[in-house]
């Protein structure tokens, strides 16, 4: 019997990295998933983003776990777009339980442009704000309660990033965050719904592990110190965020509510 | 399926009743063996009864129960020779040590200027000493076993925030932090893991009695009129968590998922710190 029998996941940024690896364990766990993800590139990003080919793959692991996923090509700037694929994944699936808010981009390098600050901010903070407003309204209504969770960064905690528009932004977007998840903690418990932030190290994903994001870190000192970790590891797993979202929204963290977690091996404490 | 904590072996402090029997048996549900220590006397300057020999033996019995292995002794937290005897003879018996949880821990109150030396004393030995004491005595067998390790520090959403009535108890809660943080850095190259967990109030003994429910209502000391002053804590419509919530979050913090979580202060509070 998995942790998250019956219950229905609203996952952004689902189609490879953390949200593929959400999806995957909590579909583990019994959960059917309702997956979204831009499968596009963005302007000012200069590392490859995610394709329909990877949330088709998305797809076929939950599929193989004999759970349900409802997958649409959604940008988390969109409104419409969001709401258009949340009802139709509910109207398949059923009403949702958890939402992850995990879509996000680093657009940091060596060349950096202005825009930047304006995309990951909309990516990373606003389109957190349109998933969960996007969500609420349905789970309110329900009257079941339910968990969220927004991931945030070691950089919604420190002053890292660097100092291009788009490290700002980086680090402005993944503390404003907080902010809101703060916020809807209060506003939602009266409903029993939760509402938490976690803070990862440095992930191996495509967004860390790319030429770009390397030449980024190498070029400052301090950028490489910004990934430096207590415990002797240079990069946590997906899963290992994964592990922490399923303590957040299952039974196990029926009381847990309005609280910075970090999955960070030490980083945040030592530096 | 095997448990997320299969063949290792967890010493717990205060393991007679309350949260700590609760850890004991969770952690013993998903596969570990018990080395549980409690004091079993009153405390002089406590309020309430302090656990009892039953009360550990009850312990035993309920992680025999799930057919784990529990070597449990009489230790208090103030006596670092007697409480290093009973971890030694554990870890003799069970043959390693993975997870410590420094759990043992006493309330009591008065206004900061009315607190005799002795509440003062006896608060800063038993919640601040004792913790210390604990991981004094852990870390030499995690080191030895080579394998990384957990400690978990129960520390209260009054080691993030003050409160009156209790400046004794506020200081020791804040100061683990202290020593959970530093533990965190130094341990970090043997993979040892050193994170602190903040409860609100948890439906135990320790909060569970007439002497606390005096500190909340003077007029009204009931469970009924405590539970509707304590409803009002919470930003989650409860009036306390029960000690098998702390267990889970300690069981997420023993396990491999929790392989790269150190150096955290974990609340679990139903939203009262944000609140």
């Amino acid at each position: 019997m998995g942790k998250l029998e019956g219950k229905v996941a609203f996952i952004t940024g689902a189609a490879r990295g953390q949200g593929r690896s959400h999806a995957i364990r909590l579909a583990q766990e019994g959960a059917n998933i309702i997956a979204v993800d831009i499968c596009q590139q963005v302007a000012t990003v200069s590392y490859p983003m995610s394709t329909p080919a990877d949330l088709a793959e998305t797809v076929k692991e939950v599929e193989a776990l004999d759970r349900r996923i409802y997958a649409a090509q959604a940008d988390v700037r969109d409104v419409a777009a969001l709401k258009a694929a949340f009802d139709a994944g509910t109207a398949e699936l059923g009403p949702v339980d958890i939402v992850l808010a995990n879509a996000g981009i680093a657009p940091m390098s060596l060349h950096p442009q202005p825009a930047e600050w304006q995309d990951v901010i909309d990516i990373n903070l606003t389109g957190v704000y349109n998933t969960v407003q996007t969500a609420i309204p349905s789970m309110i209504e329900r009257g079941q309660g339910g968990a969220i969770v927004l991931t945030s960064s070691t950089a919604g905690i420190n002053g890292i990033g660097g100092d291009t528009p788009g490290g700002l932004g980086y680090t402005a977007a993944k503390h404003g965050v907080v902010g809101l998840m703060r916020s809807y903690a209060n506003n939602l418990a009266k409903y029993s719904i939760r509402v938490n932030t976690v803070h990862p190290t440095g992930v191996n994903t495509p967004m860390v592990v790319n030429e770009v994001m390397q030449e980024f870190l190498q070029q400052d000192p301090t950028m490489g110190q910004a990934m430096m970790n207590a415990l002797p590891v240079d990069l946590v797993q997906p899963v290992d965020i994964s592990n922490a979202i399923l303590f957040l929204v299952s039974d196990d963290g029926r009381y847990v509510t309005g609280v910075t977690l970090p999955v960070d091996a030490g980083f945040t404490n030592k530096k | 399926m095997a448990g997320r904590v299969a063949g290792k072996v967890a010493f717990i402090t205060g393991a007679a009743r309350g949260q700590g029997r609760s850890h004991a048996i969770r952690l013993a549900e998903e596969g570990a063996d018990i080395i549980a220590v409690d004091v079993c006397e009153d405390i002089a300057t406590v309020p309430y009864g302090g656990a009892t020999e039953a009360d550990l033996a009850e312990t035993v019995k309920r992680v025999e129960a799930l057919d784990r292995r529990i070597v449990a002794r009489k230790a208090d937290v103030r006596d670092y020779a007697g409480l290093k005897n009973a971890l030694d003879e554990g870890v003799a018996e069970l043959g390693r040590l993975d997870i410590v949880s420094a759990n043992a821990g006493i309330f009591s109150h008065a206004l900061t200027h009315e607190l005799t030396e002795e509440q003062w004393g006896t608060m800063i030995d038993i919640n601040l000493n004792g913790v210390w004491r604990t991981t004094k005595a852990a870390i030499p067998h995690l080191i030895a076993g080579g394998r990384g390790g957990s400690i978990i520090i129960t520390s209260s959403v009054a080691g993030l925030k003050g409160f009156p009535n209790f400046a004794h108890y506020v200081s020791a809660k804040h100061g683990v932090i202290g020593l959970a943080r530093t533990l965190a850095v130094e341990l970090a190259p043997h993979s040892i893991r050193v994170n602190t967990i903040h409860p609100t109030n948890v439906n135990t003994d320790m909060i569970q009695n007439e002497d606390l429910y005096r500190l909340f209502n003077p007029d009204a000391p009931n469970k009924v009129a405590f539970e509707e002053a304590s409803r009002g804590m919470q930003a989650l419509p409860i009036p306390w968590v029960e000690p098998f919530d702390i267990s889970n979050a300690l069981v997420f913090l023993a396990s491999d998922e929790g392989r790269y979580v150190t150096g955290i202060t974990l609340p679990v509070d139903a939203g009262f710190m944000q609140k």
